[in-house]
């Protein structure tokens, strides 16, 4: 602190602590030395290593940046200042950074590091706000960094930091169009997440970086439509607009009947008549219409639509304007019309909210009065002017009152007409007079009211009003001018007083028009006209000249003379267009030798019947624009403007929303369960279950896997209406799972065994990792606790088991494949019961069944091996390797083959089981290794001497060997009694892990840590056969030595194990997407292993 | 969407400017700077405003105009109800929104500005996730940071986010629980010359101020919920309980907020609380017009009509004018030619009257507009559409909370016009 008072006091104590400076400011000083100066001083206080210090300082260079003063000097000292410990000098540095990364790219590198590590923090708030401003950074070199922390957020467990993401989308793709391809497959990603925090962000992202991609939304558009209700209401807006968009090129138009009658001769006018009455009746008149029409050609409103409609209707009761202005919009451009007027209620109270808001709507609400009047008509009150209105909003409601107008409120609209031209607001007076004459074109009874109101306005004191009336009356007696000449003599009067040159000019045409109504007076006003000819304005000169010009020819007698004057003053004006006007009109009129034809049809020319002016709102046809966008406020594309689609001729095929499996039935983990319980829809509460809760994603500490469920009725209830909504798809695999059922139940005897041996290996392990994870609750542990039970019941059988497993190695695909396939399904069981698992069979057998029944099964499982010898083909599980064909090992052949278990005597040794056969006809003897040689690091456990294999007969014996993690092969002689063979074993990658068992979290904690370098991704095709779920599983675990890691995405399988001798995790995990494609990502600290992986695993999924 | 903001004072200086993309130069407010020129009126400049590049959207709001700039296609409502919102904010934690207070604050601004846009889309608008995220200044805090260098902004980052309740912060404790609800109504009318009413209409809000320990569910039923014609929410409201049985169910944000406006069905005939008797009149020739206004109370149950304040645009002949109010006192401008009243209470026995002579410009002819009357008042304890409120049921705490129902009726703030006749706004 008394460094900072120190620096107040040579600022001359006039500036506190907390509180920047406004009157200090640098540049008002107008000393640069002084600018100097004080950033050192700054840069001294960023060095020091006091926080108070350096927030002192950034909340100076915060002030001066909000200022818009150049602070662009102080980077370097700033930047160090990115990973420092205080929360709001971090928060500040951020904002620094942001602002001006773009122009110091070099020096902003510096500070990525801070923030990739931040992406890494278990914490999934600090895992977003890092991505946030790592996003932010406008630095094109960081691209590739900004690509991968977005691939990787968006698929973070927390569907915050996917928000993140989601919101860093349209950040890179600014920076860098060309990752576009790359990006939209983020945002499929992100599409398909079922939380509302995430659904609004991606959806903007949508309509940033690939609005046109709308076969992305087709299914999600279910998902989004009941999600929307519970979006927060930025979101909702962005939806609902491109929802909008969606609907208009997958659904048909619902008003094609109307549309019909429209063309039938079926007025709107009389459509609408009976809206004063109730809106009930109304709409069964029109169903009555609908109806009848719809013998003519049926329409079915899509179901989809229908969804699309019921769900947005409530937001028109949000408080937000926007989503409000949103539904409206939807409403209007795709509802049935009887169902649009819904809309009218909910705009008409946006007009009570503050000027701006009521600006758009009236805008909006003209617009829509053009189409729809009488969906307003019962507000017309709303829409009276108050005196304290803004110029803009009156002049609006003025627009929206005309369109409304119709015989039955013309008189009650012109009254309060009648009221404005009083106003002390002139633009508005104007905008009336004009809003009147529209009402006298556009209703015929009341036209004559109109005009007679009109004429006594011209006595007017203010000129403006006056002015605009001539212009207004002008177009009015264009209509019926022989009726009203004397109106035409009473302005030809004006001419006198009037200076507005539109009025003058106005009159002037009039007079011109319609000089035979008024023959005495027309040449007099020309008189006076060419008096005062050179003081006019242009547009009243071009007047006089064709005021002229028609009086030559219908009266020439008289206004010869003056014709000639006026066209020879005009001939010297300044301005050449009169001067052009001048000249050709006298051509034209005064015939001359020269002047041929032309001159005989100048009457026909000038006189011509001219067709009545149309008054129309600036509103008219607006309405291509989607309503509430900024390119319909402005009438004019804005950039980025999305066009509405017209509708289609037929619908497409809806069933593309069709979504095939319904997500929730196959959560297959207790996080899946947490998510969508968190999602669980606020308002849904309504409908009879318990309030919300506070979730268990609140806990912002262990974000990462907090587990305090309560197991939801929802989830656990059977899924069978679910599943047989499935496709038939989905029907086959449960038909697969079926039968993986049966023999689960004759295997688990096996798995069990398998798993007693693994785990007593593991369980030390296992223990202390319990340890480590405190952080993990109870009912993590209690899994834990009770697979452990489990073991130690099979334990009892564990002595049987080791006899029969002698067995059981000859015949050793089965084992190993649903071993893996059983472990995973079994923890899953063990994790909740609750689980609506596809095979609930299979679940009590784990759990309930007696050991003895175990066994039984068991038994029934070898007695059908012992019936299908050991020839079945080696496609399935493991894989047999010749280590000695029987030719070269003279009647001896020896197959290998990795039995994927736990090899006793040394944990770190893969076990490689050997299949001896003896085919020769006379028995070998002492079967043995010698001469191992093996690459630095590697060992090998011989396995015992077979002393004696008789002809004919068949033995096997467990081996094994620690490749180091490395595929080197183990060579060594095979001798029996008379020979040696050099024989080699080479394992494949796959067999150089054993499974581990992960729980999600954990394993996303993990593969967090393996990133950058140690990731190794593909995409790649799966093969036609294996594009389910299941067979992906099959076919990794039969590839590699992995097991299965819960996963909360259907779309996702992941897998674990680590190297057998190291112990170094290998993650993998196969996203699928539409079409076969998917991508594999590998991630394992050992490059090469992971490598090789990959490449095993491409070509097993492949193929 | 939102690419930069420029917060402009009535003077027409930039005096913040903070931007969520690239930075977009200043002098893009010319064009904004040119249209304020045009307008006659500080709150005739257009909202928005096309130029060569960009789109510029603002608002008005406490004599600052907050100038968001844009380039793409955006709905302009979207833009200009988060502006709004913004402004909310401010005046939330700052207590005002001027020029002053935001620059006291700018760092707490600049801030708030971060948290509630990423990328020009609005991220975190809630107040209540907002002030964990960023404390609110307060003088006792300001002294404690001096002294002990703490800082203002949460050391937990806020939860409330991730929540089924976004609205609302976690972990809220107080040792009293109260909840309190305002019934607001405004009563806009227009009357004509003669008295009787063109059109009235009453709008009503319900703000609320709850402060109770934990997740409190809260459900508040209406005794007359048909009168209720047209309402929007919180988003707090459970909207499906409201259809089905008008009752509004909820869990309250933190502090204040508005839980429900709403607008009375106009079938209801509404009650205009005062009448004015007015005579002003200018004679042709002379300079001099008489003014003469009494008000009384109408209607109103018994209570009190209190804080009238009556407004008139005179017209612009008038020079001055020398009246004699019987209660309270009077101003006029004779630059805005503006004439305020400020009644205070009506006391029905003696109704207060204001009475004079309006001097014109000599040799001016007659005025032809006729000035209009706006009328502000205050009803306490009544709501005027009769709304009442049933009962408030609290769920998921066990503590009993203490709860207020207030009423009050008010003129609304947006006035109209006629010949001769009395906005209420």
């Amino acid at each position: 602190m008394s460094a900072s008072s120190a620096f107040n006091d040579e600022k001359g104590g006039s500036s506190s602590v907390g509180e920047p400076e406004y009157g200090h400011d640098p540049a008002s000083g107008g000393i640069f030395s002084s600018d100097y100066k004080r950033h050192d001083d700054l840069k001294e206080m960023l060095d020091s290593n006091k926080d108070a210090l350096k927030l002192e300082a950034m909340k100076r260079i915060v002030a001066m940046i909000a200022r818009g003063k150049n602070a662009s000097d102080l980077f370097p000292a700033v930047v160090k200042n990115v990973a420092c410990k205080n929360i709001e000098v971090k928060k500040l540095v951020y904002v620094y950074l942001v602002r001006y990364a773009e122009e110091q790219q070099d020096l902003a590198l510096l500070s990525i590091s801070t923030f990739q590590r931040g992406l890494k923090d278990p914490n999934q708030l600090i895992r977003a706000s890092a991505l946030r401003v790592l996003s932010s950074i406008r630095v094109t070199i960081i691209v590739p960094i900004m690509m991968l922390a977005i691939k990787e957020a968006a698929s973070d467990m927390s569907p915050y930091v996917r928000k993140t993401a989601a919101h860093a989308i349209p950040k890179l793709y600014s920076l860098d169009p060309e990752q576009k391809d790359q990006l939209i497959e983020v945002i499929e990603k992100l599409l398909a997440d079922k939380t509302t925090l995430v659904a609004g962000s991606v959806v903007m992202a949508f309509e940033e970086v690939c609005p046109e991609r709308i076969d992305l939304i087709h299914k999600n558009y279910r998902k989004l439509c009941n999600l929307l209700i519970d979006v927060e209401e930025w979101g909702q807006v962005v939806i609902i607009n491109m929802l909008t968009r969606y609907a208009r090129t997958q659904f048909l138009n619902p008003n094609i009947n109307e549309s019909l009658l429209e063309e039938g001769g079926g007025g709107d006018k009389t459509f609408y008549c009976s809206d004063e009455d109730e809106d009930e009746d109304e709409e069964k008149e029109k169903q009555a219409e609908v109806s009848a029409l719809a013998k003519r050609k049926p329409y079915v409103m899509d179901p989809d639509h229908r969804l699309l409609l019921r769900n947005t209707k409530p937001l028109l009761q949000s408080r937000n304007a926007a989503v409000v202005m949103a539904v409206a919009q939807l409403y209007f451009h795709l509802a049935p019309k009887a169902e649009v007027g819904v809309i009218a209620k909910a705009l008409v109270r946006l007009l009570r909210s503050h000027s701006e808001v009521q600006f758009v709507v009236l805008q909006n609400v003209a617009t829509m009065t053009i189409k729809r009047r009488g969906m307003f008509e019962p507000y017309l009150k709303s829409f009276y002017i108050r005196s304290t209105d803004p110029t803009q909003i009156k002049i609006l409601k003025l627009e929206v009152l005309t369109n409304l107008a119709n015989e039955t409120n013309i008189s009650t609209i012109l009254r309060e007409f009648q009221t404005y031209i009083k106003s002390m607001d002139k633009d508005f007076v104007a905008a009336t007079i004009q809003a009147i004459g529209r009402c006298a074109t556009n209703i015929g009874e009341v036209r004559d009211t109109c005009l007679n109101g009109l004429v006594q306005l011209l006595s007017n004191r203010d000129e403006l009003v006056v002015a605009e009336s001539v212009v207004v009356i002008k177009k009015l007696l264009q209509m019926q001018p022989e009726k009203h000449s004397d109106i035409i003599k009473h302005m030809a009067k004006l001419t006198d007083n009037i200076q507005v040159p539109m009025a003058r000019a106005s009159i002037l045409w009039l007079i011109g028009e319609y000089c035979e109504h008024v023959p005495k007076i027309a040449p007099d006003v020309l008189r006076k006209m060419a008096k005062s000819f050179t003081n006019e304005e242009d547009i009243v000169k071009l007047q006089i000249i064709n005021l002229a010009a028609k009086l030559y020819l219908t009266n020439s007698k008289q206004t010869k003379l003056l014709t000639q004057y006026v066209l020879n003053l005009a001939k010297y004006d300044q301005n050449y267009d009169i001067r052009d006007r001048a000249r050709f009109i006298r051509q034209l009129i005064v015939p001359t030798e020269k002047s041929g034809a032309l001159s005989k049809y100048a009457k026909k020319l000038f006189l011509a019947l001219k067709p009545a002016p149309v008054l129309e709102s600036p509103f008219k046809d607006r309405d291509h624009f989607q309503l509430g966008s900024l390119s319909h406020l402005l009438n004019a594309k804005a950039g980025g403007y999305q066009e509405l689609p017209d509708w289609p001729e037929s619908a497409p095929d809806p069933s593309v929303r069709n979504v095939e499996v319904p997500e929730w039935t196959k959560c297959s983990s207790r996080e899946k369960r947490k998510e969508k319980k968190v999602e669980k829809p606020f308002y849904s509460d309504s409908e009879g279950e318990s309030g919300p809760t506070e979730s268990a994603d609140s806990e912002p500490d262990t974000g990462s896997g907090s587990e305090s469920v309560s197991v939801s009725v929802e989830s656990g209830s059977p899924s069978d209406s679910e599943e047989s909504e499935e496709s038939s798809e989905s029907d086959e695999d449960e038909e697969e799972e079926e039968k993986e059922k049966k023999k689960k139940k004759k295997e688990i005897k096996q798995m069990q065994a398998s798993e007693s041996e693994q785990s007593s290996e593991d369980d030390r392990k296992r223990d202390r990792k319990i340890k480590e994870q405190k952080s993990n609750s109870e009912s993590e542990s209690d899994e834990d606790s009770e697979s452990e039970s489990s073991q130690s019941e099979s334990s009892d059988t564990e002595s049987e088991v080791e006899v029969k497993k002698k067995k059981k190695v000859s015949e050793p695909k089965p084992p190993s494949k649903p071993l893996k396939k059983e472990k995973k399904e079994m923890s899953l069981l063990d994790l909740d019961d609750f689980e609506p698992t596809p095979s609930p069979q299979v679940t009590p057998v784990n759990t309930f069944l007696s050991n003895s029944l175990v066994t039984d099964l068991e038994g029934l499982s070898l007695s059908d091996s012992v019936l299908s010898p050991a020839t079945i083909a080696p496609s399935s599980a493991l894989k047999n390797y010749e280590l000695l064909h029987r030719i070269t090992g003279e009647g001896l052949s020896v197959e290998y083959c990795f039995s994927r278990q736990a090899f006793s005597p040394d944990a770190n040794m893969v076990a490689v089981q050997m299949h001896f056969t003896n085919n020769a006809t006379s028995d070998t003897k002492n079967l043995h290794i010698e001469d191992v040689k093996l690459q630095s690091g590697m060992r090998v456990k011989e396995f015992a001497e077979i002393e004696l294999l008789p002809a004919g007969e068949a033995t096997t014996a467990v081996m094994g060997v620690d490749f180091c993690d490395s595929t080197q092969a183990a060579n060594f002689q095979l001798c029996t009694h008379t020979r040696k063979f050099f024989v080699s074993i080479q394992p494949p990658v796959g067999e150089l892990m054993r499974p581990v068992f992960l729980t999600e979290n954990e394993f996303k904690k993990e593969q967090s840590q393996l990133m950058g370098m140690n990731e190794i991704s593909e995409n790649l095709t799966l093969d036609a056969k294996c594009r389910n779920e299941h067979a992906i599983v099959q076919r990794v675990t039969t590839a590699a030595n992995l097991s299965r890691v819960p996963c909360g995405s259907d779309k996702e399988c992941r897998f674990a194990g680590k190297t057998v001798t190291s112990g170094s995790l290998v993650l993998a995990t196969v996203a699928t997407k539409d079409e076969g494609a998917a991508q594999l990502t590998v991630n394992c600290e050992k490059m090469v292993i992971g490598t090789m992986l990959v490449k095993d695993l491409l070509l097993a999924l492949t193929q | 969407m939102i690419h930069s903001l420029f917060l402009v004072n009535a003077s027409g200086d930039i005096f913040l400017e903070k931007h969520w993309k690239s930075v977009v130069s200043r002098s893009v407010c010319d064009y904004f700077f040119e249209a304020q020129e045009r307008a006659t009126e500080p709150e005739n400049v257009p909202p928005v405003i096309s130029t060569p590049h960009h789109y510029l959207i603002s608002v008005l709001r406490h004599r600052i105009y907050f100038v968001a700039v844009i380039q793409s296609e955006v709905p302009p409502l979207f833009v200009i109800e988060f502006l709004h919102r913004v402004v909310d904010t401010f005046q939330d934690y700052f207590g005002v929104c001027t020029e002053a207070a935001i620059k006291d604050n700018v760092v707490v601004v600049y801030e708030l500005l971060e948290e509630m846009l990423d990328n020009g889309f609005p991220l975190a608008t809630e107040s209540n996730i907002l002030k964990e995220l960023i404390k609110p200044p307060t003088i006792l805090r300001t002294m404690v940071n001096t002294i002990t260098g703490s800082t203002n902004v949460g050391e937990q980052l806020p939860t409330g986010q991730l929540s089924v309740v976004p609205w609302r912060r976690t972990g809220v404790k107080y040792t009293n629980n109260e909840a309190y609800f305002d019934v607001v109504e405004e009563i806009d009318a227009i009357i004509d010359k003669s008295g009787s009413t063109i059109t009235a209409e009453i709008q009503g809000v319900i703000d609320a101020c709850v402060k109770l320990t934990g997740m409190p569910d809260l459900t508040l039923s209406f005794m007359n919920p048909r009168l209720l014609d047209d309402v929007s929410f919180h988003p707090c409201v459970r909207f499906k309980r409201w259809e089905a049985e008008r009752i509004l169910s909820f869990i309250p944000p933190d502090g204040n907020f508005r839980l429900l406006s709403y607008h009375v069905s106009s079938q209801n005939l509404v009650a205009i609380p005062v009448y004015v008797k007015h005579n002003i009149t200018f004679r042709e020739g002379s300079s001099q017009g008489r003014f003469d206004l009494t008000l009384g109370p109408k209607q109103t149950m018994g209570k009190a009509v209190e804080a009238v304040l009556v407004s008139s645009q005179l017209p612009r002949g008038v020079l001055n004018a020398n009246l004699n109010p019987s209660q309270g006192t009077y101003t006029f401008d004779p630059v805005t030619k503006l004439l305020t009243w400020d009644v205070g209470k009506i006391n029905p026995q003696k109704l207060p009257s204001l009475k004079g002579t309006m001097s014109l410009q000599a040799g001016a002819s007659k005025p032809d507009e006729n000035p209009t009357i706006n009328i502000q008042l205050k009803i306490q304890q009544m709501a005027i559409s009769g709304l009442k409120v049933n009962r408030l049921d609290m769920y998921g705490e066990k503590y009993k909370p203490f709860k207020g129902i207030k009423y009050m009726t008010k003129a609304g703030k947006s006035v109209s016009s006629y010949l001769f006749e009395f906005l209420f706004i």
